[in-house]
C-alpha cells in the first residue's frame, strides 16, 4: 500500500522536514498487522525512508509555476538583424567577459561560432536562400526554456528556473558534474575546463539588470530592434502579427513556441530554421517530462520493494525451518 | 574491545599480526616484490602524479573532454561500468539472504567485498572527474536538486556504500576479534540486504535514466524510454558474470586461502550462476528487441552504428546466453567461466556505447580519451585490486574465520 501522503502536495516530505508521515503510517497499520514488531519496524523504517527520498516537489513546482505567458522573454526577428554584433559587445561588458573580436570585421563570420565560457552570445552569418544577396544573421544564446532540461538535471539545484523566467546559475552550489551540459538540447551550458576551480557559464538573461528594472544588455544595445524584450505571451502575439501581416516574407513558424516544450527566446525568420542550424529534432515535449515517468516510479519501488522482499524472506525462512524440523525428525526416527 | 585487548598483547604484535600477516616488516616489504606487486607499483608511480596534475591544472589540461563531450572515459568506464560490475554484491546478497539459496554462501563475502570496493572506487573515480570534488557531499547535506536523476544517483550511491559497508562489517569484526560488535552487525544483515536491493534497483536503473534526457544526442538504437529497465536488468547479468569471474580469479590467485572443502562445490556454484545468467540474458535480449520495435528503428540496423549495435546484441548478449545454457547443460564449468568473461566485456561495451560511442553520434568531432585519462582509470582500477588483495589476505573473506566455524 502506498501512503497517499507521498503524493499529496502539502504534506510532502522534503529533506528539510522529513519527520511527518512516518508516525501516521505506524498508527494506521499497527492494529491489523500480523508481522512481528521488529519486521514491522523495518518495513516502517524503509517506507519512511521511501517517503523521505521521494520527490513530489516536482509536482508542486509544476503546479505553482507561473504561466509561461507571463514570464520574461525575448523575440528575435532575423530579418531585422544587421549582423553588427553590438549585442555581443554589450553582453560581454555586462557579464565582465573578454571583449569579442573587433566589430566590423567580416572575417569573424567565416567560421561558425558557438557560445562558450568567454562569450555567452554569438552572431553567425548564413546565406539567405530566399533573396540570395543579403545574408541572414542569427544570434545564439541560452534559450531560457519554459521547463529547462538543465535545471531539472542539476543534482544540487545550481541551475534554477526563476519565477520571472530567466534560467540562472548559482555558482556556490555547483559540483561540476556537467550533467546540465549532457541534458541541454541546445548545448548551451559551457564549462571552464581550463581552470583548476571550474564553473558552468552561460547567459543569465541579465537577471540582475532585470531586477533593477533595466533591459537585458543585448536588447538595450540592439540598434535595429531585432531583439525585443517582453512577456512571452505578448511576444508570441507580436510574432504572429508580423507573420500574418507579411505572409510572403516570414516562414510560418515561431521557433521556440513549442520546441523542447517552449523556450523563453523566440525566433521568427524569412529562411527555414533548419537552414540556420536550429536544432529541429528537439521535439515538443519538455525535457523534465522525459525523466518524470522514471522519477515518479521511485516512490513505488521504495514502498513496494521492502514488503515484497521481506515477504519472500519470511517465506524462505519458514520453508527452511520446516526443512530443518523434517531432517531432525528423520534423524530421530533413524535413531529409534 | 576489552576482550580483544587481552588476546592482543602489545600494540606491536597486534600490528604485526593484523597488518603484516605475522611477518616482520623486512619480510613483509620483501614479499611485496612479486611480479604483480612491481607492475602495480609502477602503475601507481605514474598514475598518482597524473591524478595530482589533473587537480593542479584542471580537467582541460589532463583530459580530452570538450564542450560537446562533457563526459568521457572517467564517467563511461569508472562510473557506468564500475557500478554495473559492482552489482554482484546485491545480486548475491539477495540470492543468499532473501531467496534463501544457502549453497551460494561461499561466494557471498567476496561478492559483497567486490561490490563495496567497486562502489568505493566509483566514488574515487567521480572525485577525479568532478569539477569541484570537495563539494561531493552537497546533494546530501547542502542543496537538493530533487527533480534530478543525478540527485537520486548521488543519494543512492552514498546510502548503498554505507549499506555495503554494514554488510561486510562481520568480516572486519571477525578479523579484529570484536565478538559483541560482530553479533550486533550480523543482526543488521537482512535489513541491510533488503535496503541494498531497493537502492540497487533504483540507482542501477537511474544510471540509465540519466540518458532519458538525451533523445537527440544518443543514437536511437540505444536511446529508449526503457533504458532504466535495460540498465537494471543488465546489472543483474553483470553481477552474476562478475561473481563467476571474480571467483575464478581469486581461486587461482589466493589458492592458499581456500579451504579444501570449498573447492569441491565451486563448480556447482559456477554452473548455478551461469544458469541464472543465461535466463536473465535472454530476458534482456528480448527487452532490447521490444525497444527497437517500439522505436521502429529496424532500418537503422543496416548502418555502421547499427552493425555495431548488432555486434553488441548478438556477440555479447545472445551468444553468451546460449553458451551459458550449453555449458550448464553439459556441466562444463570452464565454458561457463569463459562465457562469464565474455559477458563482462559485453557489459563494458554496452556502458561505453551508451555514454561515449553512440553518444553524440550525429556530431562531427569524436572524443578519444587522452593518455592521462587512461592512466588515471588504470590507476584507480589498480588501487581497487590492491585494496581487494590487502583485505582478502587479512580478513575472513575466502575462508572461514577459525573462531566462527560452521556459521557459513
Amino acid at each position: 500500500m502506498i501512503h497517499p501522503d507521498v503524493w499529496v502536495d502539502d504534506n510532502c516530505a522534503t529533506p528539510d522536514k522529513p519527520a511527518g508521515p512516518d508516525g501516521e503510517i505506524r498508527s494506521e497499520k499497527k492494529p491489523r498487522a500480523k508481522v512481528s514488531r521488529r519486521t514491522f519496524l523495518r518495513i516502517v523504517g524503509a517506507t519512511g525512508t521511501a517517503t523521505l527520498l521521494s520527490r513530489p516537489r516536482q509536482v508542486r513546482a509544476a503546479w505553482n509555476a507561473p504561466r509561461s505567458d507571463e514570464t520574461a522573454a525575448m523575440l528575435v526577428d532575423t530579418t531585422r538583424c544587421l549582423g553588427c554584433r553590438v549585442c555581443e559587445v554589450a553582453c560581454s561588458r555586462a557579464n565582465g567577459l573578454p571583449s569579442p573580436a573587433t566589430l566590423g570585421q567580416q572575417s569573424v563570420f567565416e567560421e561558425k561560432r558557438t557560445t562558450d565560457q568567454r562569450a555567452f552570445a554569438v552572431v553567425n552569418r548564413y546565406k539567405n536562400s530566399r533573396n540570395g544577396r543579403a545574408p541572414t544573421f542569427v544570434r545564439t544564446q541560452c534559450m531560457h526554456c519554459v521547463k529547462p532540461a538543465c535545471a531539472s538535471a542539476c543534482p544540487v539545484a545550481a541551475l534554477e528556473k526563476t519565477p520571472e523566467g530567466p534560467v540562472v546559475y548559482h555558482a556556490d552550489r555547483c559540483l561540476g558534474c556537467r550533467y546540465c551540459m549532457v541534458a541541454c538540447p541546445f548545448k548551451i551550458p559551457k564549462f571552464e575546463y581550463e581552470k583548476a576551480i571550474p564553473y558552468i557559464r552561460k547567459c543569465s538573461f541579465c537577471i540582475s539588470r532585470l531586477r533593477q528594472g533595466k533591459l537585458p544588455a543585448c536588447a538595450e544595445a540592439c540598434p535595429a530592434r531585432a531583439v525585443r524584450f517582453g512577456k512571452r505571451g505578448d511576444l508570441l502575439e507580436i510574432a504572429r502579427t508580423r507573420i500574418y501581416q507579411n505572409p510572403d516574407k516570414y516562414v510560418h513558424h515561431i521557433y521556440g513556441e513549442h520546441e523542447a516544450g517552449g523556450t523563453g527566446w523566440l525566433y521568427i525568420s524569412d529562411v527555414p530554421f533548419e537552414q540556420l542550424d536550429f536544432p529541429m529534432d528537439v521535439g515538443t515535449t519538455s525535457y523534465p517530462d522525459l525523466t518524470w515517468p522514471f522519477l515518479s516510479s521511485v516512490p513505488f519501488v521504495l514502498t513496494l520493494w521492502p514488503p515484497l522482499l521481506m515477504g519472500v524472506y519470511a517465506f524462505t525462512k519458514s520453508r527452511q525451518k520446516a526443512a530443518q524440523v523434517e531432517t531432525k525428525e528423520e534423524k530421530e526416527t533413524r535413531h529409534e | 574491545m576489552n576482550e580483544a585487548g587481552k588476546s592482543r598483547g602489545t600494540t606491536g604484535t597486534w600490528i604485526r599480526e593484523k597488518l603484516f600477516m605475522g611477518l616482520s616488516w623486512q619480510e613483509y616489504i620483501r614479499g611485496l616484490f612479486t611480479p604483480f606487486g612491481v607492475v602495480a607499483g609502477l602503475i601507481l608511480i605514474v598514475g598518482i602524479p597524473v591524478i595530482a596534475y589533473r587537480f593542479a591544472y584542471g580537467l582541460g589540461a589532463a583530459t580530452n573532454l570538450s564542450q560537446t563531450y562533457p563526459w568521457g572515459l572517467w564517467i563511461g568506464m569508472d562510473v557506468m561500468c564500475g557500478v554495473a560490475l559492482a552489482a554482484g554484491g546485491y545480486v548475491l546478497a539477495s540470492t543468499v539472504y532473501i531467496f534463501g539459496l544457502r549453497d551460494y554462501y561461499p561466494v557471498l563475502r567476496p561478492a559483497v567485498l567486490t561490490g563495496f570496493l567497486g562502489y568505493f572506487f566509483v566514488v574515487v573515480g567521480l572525485l577525479v572527474d568532478l569539477g569541484q570534488p570537495w563539494r561531493i557531499p552537497y546533494p546530501v547535506i547542502y542543496s537538493y536538486g530533487v527533480t534530478s536523476v543525478m540527485f537520486l544517483v548521488a543519494w543512492h550511491v552514498f546510502l548503498y556504500l554505507t549499506v555495503q559497508f554494514l554488510e561486510f562489517c562481520p568480516a572486519v569484526f571477525e578479523w579484529l576479534g570484536w565478538k559483541d560488535v560482530r553479533r550486533w552487525a550480523m543482526k543488521l544483515t537482512i535489513g541491510a540486504t533488503v535496503f541494498g536491493v531497493i537502492l540497487s534497483t533504483l540507482h542501477q536503473s537511474a544510471l540509465g535514466a540519466l540518458f532519458l534526457m538525451t533523445p537527440t544526442k544518443l543514437h536511437p538504437l540505444w536511446y529508449s524510454p526503457f533504458i532504466p529497465i535495460y540498465f537494471f536488468v543488465s546489472s543483474i547479468i553483470a553481477g552474476l558474470a562478475m561473481v563467476i569471474v571474480e571467483t575464478t580469479l581469486s581461486h587461482r590467485i589466493f589458492r592458499d586461502q581456500i579451504d579444501p572443502t570449498r573447492h569441491v562445490n565451486i563448480d556447482s556454484i559456477t554452473l548455478g550462476l551461469g544458469k541464472a545468467a543465461s535466463v536473465v540474458l535472454f530476458t534482456y535480449f528480448f527487452l532490447k528487441l521490444l525497444g527497437i520495435a517500439d522505436g521502429g528503428h529496424w532500418s537503422l540496423l543496416n548502418t555502421p552504428l547499427g552493425n555495431w549495435f548488432l555486434v553488441e546484441m548478438l556477440g555479447f548478449v545472445l551468444l553468451p546466453c546460449f553458451l551459458f545454457a550449453y555449458g550448464v547443460r553439459e556441466g562444463n564449468a570452464t565454458l561457463v567461466r569463459a562465457t562469464a568473461a565474455l559477458t563482462v566485456i559485453g557489459i563494458i561495451i554496452n556502458r561505453l556505447n551508451v555514454s561515449l560511442i553512440a553518444f553524440n553520434w550525429n556530431v562531427p568531432d569524436r572524443y578519444v580519451p587522452s593518455w592521462m585519462e587512461m592512466v588515471a582509470t588504470i590507476t584507480i582500477i589498480t588501487l581497487g585490486l590492491l585494496t581487494f588483495r590487502w583485505i582478502v589476505n587479512r580478513m575472513p573473506v575466502l575462508h572461514e574465520h577459525p573462531e566462527y566455524p560452521g556459521i557459513h
